[in-house]
């Protein structure tokens, strides 16, 4: 080829002094505004408000003094811790032996398992709630009732509405974290380090108990912790069944603080202990996991045979099974017949079954399918400003386009220990107010969807980014191109899939979110989480789950979708807590 | 006029000098190596001159003009140089031409003139029909061609290549090293080549510049380098090399079980330690004794091995201590434990300290 010799670059050579205090400033300036008012303002509002007296705002401890004066209140503090561990020790129970038998042996079914737990995963603990009601109500749920039935007793042993039931339900939909952390963790224990202990002459029993327990406790204990965090802030449930059951936990107790009229300030301080212990607990986990990191750069490598169970794997199988019939199979089985019944005590008989209570809630009922698009509407708009936001800061901070930009990172996965009742607090303390006086509005419970989520957007765009060489971007700028187009042709493109990745697990768990919109609704924006809230109030059964079940269905797609782009277990990944 | 030209070019990390005083003119279209071991700065030089990182101190130009000194830089894009990287950077999410394209589409070239000169240089580096694959289905050297195509296809003022081809087998580096050098002869484009592989760096370039520990040793052409190092360094790091001690007595460098005519060997001066570096090729072993001018001695076989190319021989002269390496033809065989003679030309005896 011969070389056409004029220069094909007529750019001129810039003045030398392109400095490096340019736009960049500018930016981080924006998004540091940004994550003040998202992360660092409610919080500090928060804090001020506990010290504040109503309406004229002197310093006081008046509030702190309301929030810890009562025996009942203290009670409801010792009920949440109490129902923490007993939720995180049978969520224990459920997960540890499934994430061993899917993940080293050769129990039958082991996809099945996952789906199974997937499925778990994404039923909402409120819904779980409303379908232990139908199952283990007093008298008439329906184990109840085949107790009944199958003994001639004159009542059932079983009772939701107690301390025991609330524990059940609760471990039932979080031992999927438990699960994801273990399995994560027993899928880097490689054969060849249980073959050594028993080259070395341990039998398999003590090579699990010396061996691969060991490799995988931490995570375990991680996953516990999270269940245990899980459980002390959830409110659905704890509304659902421990309110008629006549016991408060911390959050019921806030949402009375919530109520007419409202005392925010009374509910920020007596909010002080659940952060305290959430922060506390997710420094921990922290600790124990990062430690104990040897379990994946050892693990690496080296191939995993599953452990032969022989005759046993049908035992490891059926209690599988067991545990999916409790928290998948019994409740959608029931949840659905109360769908379809004109009155679900009534049972499976031809003539109980309608379409009403579709038709109801979808077309009859007046905000019913309002609070469903409502929900899609912020959760979209929440998951949209989310996954922007952080892969902006991640790109920052990997890139180190800026001093301190790990500061951005920080703010970006500090909500994760702010409990979704307390970050409402937050947010109600410091935007209710004028002038913003956003209370009731779209905008506020988009923002805290946003705040909520901001944490799982940042870890996996920080993953995804930091999987990108940085190389790529340089052979664009060596080649005349801007990083604005680095960005625009190579960035975005190859980080495609890992975006709508993030956004569906913001997504997903943003259509659902209860605890946060609870206190941040107003009459024009409440969301399908809360619409089904108030039908329980109302005992309203049949519609409520028709509702949760389109909710479900509607999910459906959206699950294929990132199973698509991103592998099947795309939500079981330990990234998605 | 010099094409690019580095002044005393230096990077510091707090008190850690990356690379110091770094001074070197390179005429237009000249091929130089930066040749050191991981971590002497070559790649830091590298990174400075395409604008990705700020000098310390010091001053690069190019034609004349100031690119970057420590109060500022040309950005990477402004400076019309193209770059080959270590892991090739070709982007997966665009076939192989459109990699190939997109320097001039930046350059907003016409679409049919952009057509024109892709498909042009992908026949030079052969890889015309694989234009519409993605670099996914391409292997390590289809993949490395494309990022030359991509870089040279622009017509860049200045080429810089960051260990191309050290992510490659073997035998493709080999092949390669050729393929660079023969698109340079093609293209004459000015080109500053980073690694760490000797010959690699003695195939391709005109000049090499070895670094160590962020500074210069030395700058020569290749067998200059070879031939007389002027470092230790130097020598131990181009080819294989003894490290022979000598004093100077009287007449004569005395060294261990020879001597040699203090006249005859270069830089015999001075108190002391003096430190020759004596290419195992420059020592020619024989039977009998040989007839010629050089220094010749008797010695002994201690050690061999055969390496299919040449035969690597360790041995001792018979009033020494130390073995010395001889090099020699596959097909001059002596046992271990045999008599030899050894010829030296007093010439190659190159003193590094």
């Amino acid at each position: 080829m011969s070389v056409t010799a004029p220069a094909i670059d007529t750019m001129p050579v810039r003045p030398v002094r392109a400095s490096r205090f340019d736009s960049t400033w500018v930016l981080w300036i924006a998004i540091i505004a940004v994550l003040l008012f998202l992360v660092v303002s409610p919080f500090v509002y928060l804090v001020i408000t506990s010290f504040q007296t109503e309406r004229t705002g002197e310093f006081t401890f008046a509030n702190y003094a309301t929030a810890y004066g009562r025996a009942r209140y203290i009670d409801a503090l010792f009920n949440s811790l109490k129902l923490g561990a007993a939720s995180a020790a049978l969520a224990g129970v459920f997960a540890v032996p499934l994430a061993w038998a899917v993940a080293r042996t050769d129990m039958p079914g082991r996809g099945l398992t996952r789906m199974l737990v997937l499925a778990t995963f994404i039923t909402p603990p409120y819904t779980g709630a409303v379908a232990w009601i139908l199952l283990a109500g007093p008298n008439a749920g329906w184990l109840n009732r085949f107790y009944m039935m199958a003994t001639g007793a004159e009542a059932g042993p079983f009772n939701i509405y107690s301390f025991t039931g609330l524990a059940v339900v609760i471990a039932l939909y979080s031992f999927p974290y438990i699960f994801i952390f273990t399995t994560a963790a027993l899928e880097l224990v490689s054969s060849e380090m249980e073959d050594a202990a028993n080259i070395l002459g341990a039998g398999p029993w003590r090579t699990m108990r010396k061996v691969t327990l060991p490799l995988a406790l931490p995570a375990i204990l991680g996953g516990l912790i999270i269940c245990f965090l899980e459980a002390i802030a959830l409110f659905g449930s704890p509304a659902m069944i421990a309110i008629p059951a006549r016991f408060n936990v911390v959050t019921t107790q806030l949402f009375q603080f919530f109520g007419n009229p409202v005392r925010v300030e009374v509910a920020a301080a007596y909010a002080m202990p659940l952060l305290g212990v959430t922060i506390l607990l997710v420094l921990v986990q922290r600790l124990i996991v990062r430690r104990k990191g040897f379990v994946a750069l050892t693990g690496k490598g080296g191939e995993r045979r599953p452990i032969l169970l022989g005759r046993w794997r049908w035992v490891v199988f059926g209690y599988a099974m067991f545990v999916a019939a409790l928290a998948v199979f019994l409740p959608y089985i029931f949840l659905i017949q109360s769908a379809f019944a004109k009155a679900w005590g009534r049972g499976f008989l031809l003539d109980n079954i309608t379409f009403a209570n579709f038709r109801f809630i979808l077309f009859e009922h007046a905000t019913a399918a309002q609070s469903v698009i409502n929900s899609f509407v912020y959760a979209g708009v929440s998951a949209t400003i989310a996954v922007f936001l952080t892969l902006g800061v991640a790109y920052i901070v990997a890139r180190r386009l800026i001093p301190f930009g790990g500061v951005l990172g920080f703010l970006c996965v500090a909500p994760f220990v702010i409990p979704g009742v307390v970050l409402a607090i937050g947010f109600y303390a410091a935007y209710a107010p004028p002038p913003l006086a956003l209370y009731g509005t779209a905008l506020i419970l988009i923002l805290a969807f946003t705040t909520r989520f901001l944490p799982v957007g940042y870890v996996n765009a920080s993953a995804a980014i930091n999987s990108l060489n940085p190389e790529m971007e340089e052979a664009v700028r060596v080649l005349g191109g801007s990083r604005l187009t680095a960005l625009r042709r190579v960035v975005a493109p190859l980080l495609k899939r890992n975006l709508l990745g993030a956004w569906l697990l913001i997504f997903i768990p943003a259509t659902r979110e209860l605890s946060a919109a609870i206190f941040l609704y107003g009459p024009n924006t409440k969301v399908a989480s809360v619409m089904i809230f108030d039908m329980s109030e109302e005992g309203n059964f049949e519609r409520l789950a028709a509702l949760a079940l389109v909710l479900q269905v509607l999910t459906l797609p959206l699950l294929y979708l990132g199973q698509r782009a991103l592998g099947r277990d795309f939500m079981l990944r330990r990234n998605a807590t | 006029m010099s094409k690019l030209v580095l002044k005393n070019v230096a990077k510091r990390y707090g008190a850690f000098e990356a690379v110091a005083d770094f001074s070197l003119e390179l005429a237009k279209g000249e091929f130089v190596s930066l040749l050191g071991p991981s971590g002497c700065g070559k790649t830091t030089t590298l990174r400075m001159i395409a604008g990705f990182m700020p000098p310390s101190g010091g001053s690069i130009e190019m034609d004349g003009k100031q690119i970057s000194s420590a109060s500022g830089v040309v950005p990477p894009e402004h400076r019309r140089m193209s770059m080959i990287f270590q892991s090739y950077a070709i982007w997966p999410n665009m076939t192989v031409g459109e990699n190939v394209g997109f320097g001039l589409q930046v350059r907003k070239l016409p679409r049919a003139e952009i057509d024109r000169r892709v498909d042009k240089i992908l026949d030079v580096v052969q890889m015309r029909n694989l234009k519409g694959r993605y670099p996914a289905e391409l292997s390590g050297g289809q993949q490395q061609r494309v990022a030359l195509a991509r870089a040279i296809v622009v017509e860049p003022e200045v080429l810089l290549l960051d260990e191309p081809l050290s992510n490659l087998d073997a035998n493709l580096r080999e092949e390669m090293r050729f393929e660079i050098r023969r698109l340079h002869d093609e293209f004459r484009i000015t080109t500053v080549y980073v690694t760490h592989d000797q010959s690699e760096a003695m195939v391709t370039s005109d000049r090499i510049v070895v670094m160590n520990k962020g500074k210069v040793e030395q700058i020569d052409a290749p067998h200059v380098l070879y031939g007389r190092p002027k470092s230790r360094f130097v020598a131990g790091f181009i080819g294989r090399t003894n490290f022979v001690e000598g004093t100077l007595q009287g007449n004569e460098v005395r060294f261990d079980g020879f001597g040699a005519p203090a006249a005859a060997v270069e830089g015999a001066t001075g108190g002391g330690t003096l430190l020759y570096s004596l290419r195992p090729q420059a020592i020619t072993l024989s039977a009998e004794k040989p007839g010629g001018g050089g220094l010749s001695f008797e010695a002994e076989i201690v050690d061999r091995s055969y390496l299919g190319e040449y035969w690597d021989y360790q041995v001792r002269p018979q009033a020494g201590t130390k073995p010395l390496r001889v090099s020699t033809a596959p097909t001059a065989v002596f046992e271990v434990g045999s008599r030899v003679w050894l010829e030296i030309a007093p010439s190659a005896m190159v003193r590094v300290e």
